[in-house]
């Protein structure tokens, strides 16, 4: 997957570039705004990270702008040290697909590029139906079942499934979680997300022996077979 | 001279532009207009008065004359002008009877004077009788039978008068303007005193010295508003303030706890670790506390912003009790799983105006310590309330009163009073994880929608009361 980084601190530069290259992609480095844009609208991308605040006049959020005017629709992650929730939703509102605020922890940057590349290309083919291994759910009817047998789950613990499922076979974050299932911009100091996988797993996972959901150590989950 | 003229109509401009100068000038053009009417009234009253009394007499007389010369004829009012000056005691009627050739009849003026041309006009004018020479009002009318007949009063006790009250009025105007002067005077000095005293106290502050307040004397109440709302104004000033150097402390002190031990942790691995386990657990635990670091960072940026009221843009109508269900439903999992219980009494529906997703995050907040502090087996009640305003019928909106009840070991009366300061902890919550920001962040949460936060002993536990108006919007 081809991807263009436009971020000045070359000590971040070189740690996102390195991870993403590791994990088998290619990565453009860029180090201003200037360059940054020219490259954004002459080639092509599968996804741009962006840092909002870039020396040279070339700002990320005018990068954005840019891009979104000219009908480019290449899903752009905003990376900044600007960590407010008014930040986050200019950086939206300005076209963004998602952000990640400074100081951030690689597999949390690599879960929401994932969940973006991934996002991007199921919008193509909406779909009424998910599934993972012997696992299905019904988006319209909201029905689950697991080899053939329905089960009964709260409506917080369907979309929370749902979630896990549209990311199947990525990490997801307790973060993604919190914003994606519950719309909720702040991290509580309770480990409420753990309890509610743990009551999702007790329903989808235990009676059926084989574990779906994953514990991913110091980065959250991954629903896989 | 040239260049003097514009300098000192410069000076005139300026001087003009001060408010106390205009508000001086104002009273005394006041007080002259009203002296003027006044006095205008008084003349009118005395001098115009006599005038009037004299030509109302005046024209009586003529009519008795007239009627005289339709009963007896012409002698009869030769007759009545000679026996009215025999009876003038005051000596101040003027006859004269004149046939149409001019030749004097009766009277006491020796011959019609050149300037009364008109009959039925009034004219003051100086007539010489037998003896003396006087001012007197005259009015002329032409008889009958051709006679001309002049009738008038001698005025010299009028313009004795006039003369007396036309002094006197000067003097009052000269006295008025004194009065006006020095009362403008006294105005300007007064409010130069009001307004210097605000200056004073303003620039006072402006240097630095933010314990100045304007004096409330109570003597004026426009004045009193005015330095009450300034000391409000500087109050929340201090308060910002005192935040704001609050959170530098804070930075200096308090983040150098969890950078210190995130250093020797990483130095003690880089000097003693002796596998690679070792090292990556030492690195591990070194990103955790950064990352609690970074968390405290963000809560101490957000309770700055939210104080400083910037967040109230982001205020829309919202249930508030959906929101609160929204909160509750991601925590019953966790309150369950504990072996705790939630009792909860609320209305069906609370509608609102805020700020819904800081509501929540204050909620959770709040349902972090209960839970942290909660003993197991143990019971947490929350209650909502919709109460009337509490001073007096209709003087605002109501309120609404939420409390969070736990069960745990409480607080001391000590701890509550501080318990809103940033970075405080209990002794008791020494051990439990967290850095002191959450009960910083509610109160700042609640007091951005106008309400106070209020902590109290549940014997056992804790409550925890938080009291806002409802807005409806309308400010």
């Amino acid at each position: 997957m081809r991807i263009l980084l436009v971020e000045d601190d070359q000590t971040v530069r070189n740690f996102v570039a390195k991870g993403l290259s590791e994990a088998g992609h290619l990565v453009e480095q860029v180090d201003n705004g200037k360059d940054g844009l020219s490259l954004a609208i002459s080639e092509k991308f599968e996804i741009v990270i962006l840092d909002r605040m870039l020396p040279g006049g070339v700002d990320g959020l005018h990068i954005l702008e840019t891009l979104r005017r000219q009908g480019n629709l290449t899903p752009v992650l905003l990376l900044s040290a600007l960590s407010d929730v008014d930040e986050k939703v200019a950086g939206l509102k300005a076209g963004a697909d998602d952000y990640v605020a400074k100081p951030f922890s690689f597999s949390e940057l690599q879960a929401r590029i994932d969940a973006l590349v991934r996002r991007n290309r199921n919008e193509i083919q909406p779909q009424t139906r998910l599934t993972v291994g012997d696992l299905e759910i019904d988006l319209l009817s909201r029905g689950v079942k697991r080899a053939g047998q329905r089960i009964d789950l709260q409506p917080r613990e369907f979309r929370l499934l749902e979630f896990l499922m549209r990311h199947a076979g990525q990490v997801v974050t307790r973060t993604m979680l919190l914003e994606g299932v519950w719309d909720y911009h702040f991290d509580p100091q309770t480990n409420v997300i753990d309890v509610h996988v743990s009551r999702l797993r007790q329903k989808i996972d235990k009676p059926f022996g084989r574990p779906l959901v994953h514990t991913i150590r110091n980065a959250g989950y991954m629903l896989q077979e | 001279m040239i260049t003097g003229l514009p300098a000192f109509l410069t000076k005139a401009k300026g001087r003009l532009q001060s408010i106390t100068l205009q508000f001086a000038l104002a009273y005394g053009v006041l007080f002259v207009v009203s002296a003027v009417v006044f006095l205008s009234f008084v003349w009118w009253g005395t001098v115009g008065l006599l005038e009037r009394q004299t030509e109302r007499s005046i024209t009586a007389d003529a009519h008795s004359i007239f009627s005289t010369l339709a009963v007896k004829g012409h002698s009869g009012v030769v007759g009545l002008i000679n026996e009215r000056l025999e009876q003038d005691v005051d000596d101040n009627a003027v006859y004269l009877l004149v046939s149409s050739q001019n030749e004097w009849i009766a009277g006491n003026l020796e011959e019609w004077p050149a300037i009364v041309q008109r009959a039925g006009r009034w004219y003051t004018l100086n007539v010489k009788r037998i003896d003396t020479e006087n001012m007197a009002r005259v009015k002329a009318f032409n008889m009958p039978d051709g006679d001309r007949l002049l009738i008038g009063r001698d005025m010299s006790g009028r313009s004795q008068l006039s003369r007396m009250l036309t002094e006197g009025l000067l003097w009052t105007c000269v006295m008025v303007s004194v009065l006006a002067a020095g009362g403008g005077w006294v105005t300007r000095r007064l409010l130069r005193l009001i307004i210097a005293s605000i200056s004073k106290t303003t620039q006072a502050i402006t240097q630095g010295d933010m314990t100045r307040r304007l004096p409330v004397l109570g003597l004026d109440k426009e004045m009193d508003e005015v330095a009450h709302t300034i000391n409000e104004m500087l109050d929340r000033i201090t308060r910002l303030m005192d935040g704001v150097k609050q959170v530098s402390n804070s930075i200096a002190h308090d983040l150098r706890t969890p950078i210190t031990r995130a250093r020797n942790q990483l130095e003690e691995a880089a000097n003693q670790a002796k596998s690679p386990e070792e090292l990556h657990e030492a690195i591990d635990q070194t990103i955790r506390n950064l990352d609690h670091l970074t968390d405290i960072c963000a809560a101490l940026l957000r309770i700055a912003q939210i104080e400083a009221g910037a967040r109230r843009s982001a205020f829309a109508p919202f249930d508030f009790i959906m929101a609160l269900r929204d909160v509750i439903e991601l925590y019953d999992a966790v309150i369950e799983d504990q072996g705790l219980t939630l009792v909860h009494t609320m209305p069906e529906t609370l509608p609102c105006v805020g700020d819904r997703a800081m509501y929540q995050q204050a909620l959770a907040n709040l349902f972090d310590n209960a839970i942290k502090f909660s003993p197991p087996n143990a019971q947490i009640t929350i209650t909502v309330k919709v109460v009337p305003p509490p001073t007096g019928p209709k003087t605002g909106p109501d309120h609404m009163i939420l409390t969070i009840q736990d069960q745990g070991p409480g607080m001391t009366p000590d701890d509550m009073a501080r318990a809103t300061e940033r970075f405080f902890r209990a002794e008791q919550a020494r051990h439990t994880p967290g850095a002191g920001l959450g009960l910083p962040l509610v109160q700042a949460i609640v007091q951005l929608h106008g309400g106070s936060l209020k902590l109290s002993a549940g014997n056992p536990g804790l409550i925890v009361t938080i009291d806002t108006p409802i807005s409806t919007g309308k400010h």
